[in-house]
């Protein structure tokens, strides 16, 4: 009989990890060879490209910093990049250390960079397309980590993004930015306490500390567009996940299991009012300061669905 | 289905064999490490190029005019999300993740395509992330209906007022294959046949009767890209007009 390796929540993972003893990443490489057919080079070189596009997009912020057609954002990447540029001198008045800030550049800049139409890979979505490119960019410098390494993470991240997909959403629409942001939170959670040589039950507990910290999370962008609050809360999003795990990997534990969160966000998530799930008539994007962009721009009465996005 | 749900299970409205055997649907590694696009949004950035990589696929040629009815969401906020931009590269065989589209509206008028976009409204019952393209050159006119339904996932839902359902599958392993022929007896049995004698499994299929040109459309998934050999081939047989393969809409 040929192996299987197909989980859709945590549980069935974590008896995939015991029984081929496994890492997350190595089953999750085994799912999608067995749902794909693909080989495991193919799949692998897939991966790279996608990795490759996760710094470029990084890079073409840094490089070429540009403000999005709404005027919003676009000023953030360069201070960030000044930090980090001269982390000496800046070390000693932040709080957080150089992985950190190296996150929320990387996360920034991701979602910058999309503000402004550059290339992303959207993972899990585009809103919430900067955490894992964040946690990547920080651990690089800091844990020293090879490509392959980093392909681990991508790996382990998109476990824990089949589990939510499966057991709840990934859907902003859907679900509020807890389903993006906090989802991606998770992901990343997970895949900085893995490649730190954690067990794949570690893993999970700093996957559930991050979304636990997320639930109930609005989404509410002003004009409906993936700028204002999503690229920063992508980028303190990033440091979130960095603090879960590193609570993981002192021995602490979630109570609730990561299963349990996950419904519990579902839960949350349809509770919501429409106004605050991506339709932008609730929360920031009523403020007024919201409403006059809104207006600028001509997006005043959009999303009345929330079906809409 | 509503379009909550289509949302909330993000895709898998594709035959795939791994729909069929799990209880759940399963998702792909790269419908969670993906797609790679151009942003901001992929919905109605991303998806919008997908369905005009469609249409344009299967208008087969290059129009020189294009016009967009954008219904819903579409109409509304099409301009902060570049839908139009998306929509307009995409009729140019833009990739969602191909940078080009930001230029779309300056590489058009270098390619002399005339086109409009017009915010309007298709009725109810279309999915919010709707648009109505009418392609046109001197040699056809065509109309294709997509809907946008979530991270980048489309379906074609009327070709020329025919409800079909295409899919712009993210599950990677099937290809799509696109024949159009005379409306003859024994013309799906030509290109079944021809697929069979290749030893290429067809998963799914739809047709519908082009009743402007007297002409039918075939649509199929099959297990195994067709080579540009065996694509002019099935071409040259009697009655087939044009064969087109969409596996590069895949990503």
């Amino acid at each position: 009989m040929t192996k299987n390796y197909i989980f859709h929540n945590a549980k069935e993972l974590l008896e995939h990890c015991h029984n081929h003893k496994m890492s997350i990443w190595e089953v999750m490489l085994n799912y999608e060879l067995q749902l794909s057919k693909k080989s495991k080079k193919e799949v692998l070189k897939m991966l790279g490209d996608r990795l490759k596009v996760i710094f470029d997009s990084i890079d073409a912020a840094v490089k070429n910093p540009e403000m999005s057609p709404s005027g919003m954002v676009g000023k953030s990447t360069p201070l960030l990049a000044k930090a980090v540029r001269d982390f000496k001198k800046w070390d000693k008045k932040l709080l957080l250390n150089e992985a950190a800030t190296r996150a929320m550049l990387g996360a920034v800049a991701t979602g910058e960079n999309n503000a402004r139409m550059g290339v992303i890979l959207a993972f899990p979505t585009a809103g919430a397309a900067g955490v894992l490119p964040g946690v990547i960019f920080g651990a690089k410098h800091k844990l020293k980590l090879k490509e392959e390494q980093m392909l681990e993470m991508m790996l382990t991240a998109s476990a824990i993004g089949v589990i939510i997909a499966n057991t709840a959403t990934l859907s902003g629409a859907a679900g509020g930015c807890q389903a993006e942001v906090g989802s991606a939170t998770a992901m990343a959670a997970a895949a900085l306490t893995e490649v730190r040589g954690y067990s794949p039950e570690t893993s999970l507990h700093a996957s559930s500390l991050a979304l636990k910290n997320m639930i109930g999370l609005a989404c509410d962008p002003i004009g409906g567009l993936v700028e204002v609050p999503c690229i920063k809360r992508n980028g303190i999003g990033a440091v979130f996940s960095m603090a879960a795990s590193d609570m993981a990997c002192m021995g602490v534990e979630s109570f609730v299991p990561f299963d349990e969160v996950v419904r519990a966000m579902r839960e949350v998530g349809d509770m919501m009012n429409p106004k605050i799930r991506e339709t932008a008539l609730g929360g920031l994007a009523v403020t007024p300061t919201g409403q006059r962009v809104a207006e600028k721009m001509g997006l005043l009465n959009i999303g009345t669905n929330p079906c809409s996005k | 289905m509503t379009c909550k749900d289509i949302l909330a299970k993000k895709i898998v409205l594709v035959h795939t064999p791994s729909a069929l055997q799990a209880p759940m649907s399963t998702f792909s590694l790269f419908d969670i490490a993906g797609p790679i696009m151009v942003g901001p949004s992929s919905s109605h950035t991303a998806g919008a190029a997908k369905i005009g990589q469609f249409a344009r696929a299967i208008f087969d040629s290059t129009p020189t005019k294009a016009h967009f009815l954008l219904h819903g969401s579409f109409g509304e906020v099409y301009k902060g999300h570049a839908t139009d931009r998306a929509l307009l590269g995409g009729i140019m065989k833009f990739a969602p993740n191909d940078g080009r589209i930001k230029e779309a509206f300056e590489v058009a008028k270098e390619k002399k395509i005339k086109y409009a976009f017009e915010p309007g409204n298709l009725g109810s019952g279309y999915h919010p992330n709707s648009v109505r393209i009418t392609l046109e050159n001197k040699k056809r006119s065509m109309t294709i209906v997509g809907s946008s339904i979530g991270g980048g996932n489309v379906i074609i839902i009327q070709i020329n007022g025919f409800d079909v359902h295409l899919t712009g599958n993210s599950a990677e392993q099937y290809f799509t294959l696109v024949v159009q022929n005379e409306n003859l007896p024994g013309m799906l049995a030509k290109i079944t046949g021809f697929l069979g004698n290749k030893g290429i499994r067809i998963v799914n299929m739809q047709s519908c009767y082009l009743a402007l040109e007297n002409k039918v459309l075939s649509v199929l998934s099959i297990e195994k890209a067709l080579t540009l050999k065996e694509i002019l081939d099935l071409e040259s047989e009697d009655g087939i007009l044009f064969v087109r393969t969409l596996n590069k809409l895949a990503q």
